[in-house]
């Protein structure tokens, strides 16, 4: 590595180098910044994600692989670091003022926000384990840092403590894959994997026992039935603006890692990993969805709903094994992705506006009558729950829809119909807040901010004109193709 | 060639428990005993204990370690990088000039948070 190909390298990677730097420089701007006007850290951290966003947006079409080909920029990764930095954005609108009310005001949150974004920028472009590893560390600690972030309140602390073993156990797990990946094919790039198995140097059953841990830690990550058990916790006890960023950008980078290393690596193994894959997502998605009845808390209840959609998404990888499907099982997975992320931070900004100290107003009883006295915020809710029901014409329909083609496309109906199932079954206690807001008679409380109105309204009605005219979206997901 | 390498793990395999069973059970056959009271002790390096040992300690203690712990790390790479300094391309003086300059970041950071008042 010399300098000229070390700047070439950077250029390849500018967005993710800016969020970075942004994120050192702000980590030492905010320490001149006194605490009534923390504000300032949040635009601050706000503009740079916005700059980075518009670094990337100018060079969509980007394929580079550099590091010595540790690291790959293609349409994938320029598709996810769009996700990236638009739920980098729309978390810090959503945390300013709910920060603000809570007492949580500190800005090395702003901080962790960026480097958190910047692991999962640098997990979309990862093409060597080492670089998945290294970018799932930088994702994972400030996580557990933002999780615990309004000590000393208990349950903060304890989500942030459960979090931080099980994030860490899942690690290990993946480091050990990735040893036995190592052992079986003496590489750690994703090309050199694929080169070792078509070369049949490869240790067929060491490759096979490292795949299936690889695929255990990163489950840990997104939340699959049966590495589930920390979310509702974690997801309940974190700050609710943490909670509704962890829910899609860890997951979304979970998924990056998944995909790429599945898709690029692994093909080879699909006779013995699609099995697997097809029980994780079945379970996933009826556990999901079957529990999450049962919750009355409005946070435990999407923490399952975050679970159920684990498996939606797991679904589009089942057939990654045939060629021909792998195309659209990349598209349908980041479009479902990317459908999520809408619809969740609808809800979430929904529950953040009707969030009060002490963690009071997050029962189902506190959405009573929030149609009469809150039009706007029930009408986003109910957007949000519709799409995620999977109602036309939203934005979540298309995603179940597409997700399913491609399953039905690499030939497994039996999942597909499960997958329906579910999905009814999910009406029921997604239309049970609907129910709520229009139908029970209450006093909800729910503040006034601008920011939040701005970031609800605008994603509900991005779910529905997206959902409406969602082909240009669609086709860009498909150019996304991993090479 | 490859069941020679096992081959290997397995000799290690045997020898390892044996090594530490013998030191263990020679002194204990041979050995002459005459216990004390001294001998019979838990050992504690240094100096006997002075009342409870569960006690509180300042925590700023844990945080100057901490700073302390870095920079000393940071020595330890530092030190191959400035013996080697005039051989050096320029990519590895300017990784190194990056490495120093994000941990000064963190002490400025440090310093401002007043971890290195002492109160």
């Amino acid at each position: 590595m010399n300098l000229s190909n070390a700047s070439a390298s950077l250029n390849a990677i500018l967005p993710l180098v800016v969020v970075i730097l942004w994120a050192c420089a702000l980590l030492l701007v905010d320490l001149f910044i006194t605490k009534e006007r923390k504000g300032l850290t949040a635009l601050l951290a706000a503009i740079g994600m916005l700059a980075s966003l518009i670094i990337t947006l100018a060079r969509l079409d980007l394929e580079a692989v550099v590091f010595n080909g540790m690291v790959t920029v293609d349409g994938f990764s320029n598709f996810l670091t769009v996700l990236f930095l638009g739920s980098g954005i729309v978390a810090v609108a959503l945390s300013y003022d709910y920060l603000k009310r809570m007492g949580l005001e500190k800005g090395e949150y702003y901080v962790l926000l960026l480097f958190t974004v910047s692991g999962m920028m640098l997990m979309a472009v990862a093409s060597d384990l080492i670089v998945v590893f290294l970018a799932l560390e930088l994702l994972s600690i400030p996580l557990y840092v933002l999780a615990g972030i309004a000590t000393p309140r208990l349950d903060s602390e304890e989500s942030s403590l459960k979090y931080f073993l099980l994030g860490s156990f899942s690690t290990g797990i993946v480091v050990y894959g990735i040893a036995l990946v190592f052992g079986a094919t003496g590489t750690t790039s994703l090309a050199g994997i694929v080169d070792a198995i078509t070369a049949g140097s490869a240790g067929m059953g060491l490759l096979v026992a490292g795949a299936a841990m690889l695929l255990i830690g990163l489950g840990f990550k997104v939340a699959l039935v049966p590495f589930h058990m920390w979310t509702p916790d974690v997801y309940q006890g974190a700050p609710s603006s943490v909670t509704a960023f962890m829910a899609i950008g860890a997951k979304a980078a979970g998924f990056a890692a998944i995909l790429r290393i599945f898709i690029q690596a692994f093909p080879a193994l699909s006779v013995d990993l699609t099995p697997v894959l097809w029980v994780l997502a079945a379970l996933t998605m009826i556990l999901g969805n079957v529990v999450a009845i049962a919750q009355r808390n409005i946070k435990r209840l999407l923490a399952y709903s975050s679970i159920a959609n684990a498996g939606y998404i797991l679904l589009a990888l089942v057939p990654y094994g045939q060629s021909d499907v792998a195309a659209d099982s990349v598209a349908s997975a980041l479009f479902y992705l990317l459908a999520y992320a809408f619809t969740s931070f609808t809800a979430w900004s929904v529950v953040i506006a009707l969030e009060q100290v002490e963690g009071k107003g997050l029962e189902l009883e506190d959405y009573a009558g929030l149609s009469r006295r809150y039009p706007i915020l029930a009408l986003t809710m109910t957007v949000a729950m519709l799409s995620f029901t999977g109602v036309p014409p939203t934005l979540g329909f298309l995603g179940k829809f597409y997700v399913f083609r491609t399953l039905l496309e690499g030939g497994f109906p039996g999942l597909a119909v499960i997958g329906v199932v579910t999905s009814l079954i999910s009406a029921y206690y997604y239309l049970r807040v609907v129910v709520y807001m229009y139908m029970r008679e209450g006093e909800p409380q729910a503040i006034r901010d601008p920011w939040l109105y701005i970031a609800a309204t605008a994603s509900a009605i991005c779910l529905v004109v997206l959902g409406i005219f969602s082909q240009p979206l669609f086709a860009w997901a498909s150019q996304a193709m991993l090479h | 060639m490859q069941t020679e390498q096992w081959l290997y793990i397995g000799v290690f395999l045997v020898l390892a428990p044996l090594l530490p069973a013998a030191a263990i059970l020679i002194p204990r056959l041979i050995a002459p005993r005459k216990p004390n009271k001294i001998k019979q002790d838990t050992y504690e390096c240094g100096m006997e204990t002075v009342g409870e040992t569960w006690i509180q300690f300042r925590v700023q203690y844990y945080i100057f370690a901490l700073v302390f712990l870095i920079f000393d790390v940071e020595l330890v790479f530092l030190y191959p990088w400035a013996v080697a300094f005039d051989v050096l391309p320029m990519f590895a003086v300017l990784e190194g000039v990056l490495f120093v300059a994000i941990l000064i970041a963190g002490l400025v950071y440090a310093w401002r948070k007043g971890a290195l008042e002492w109160r």
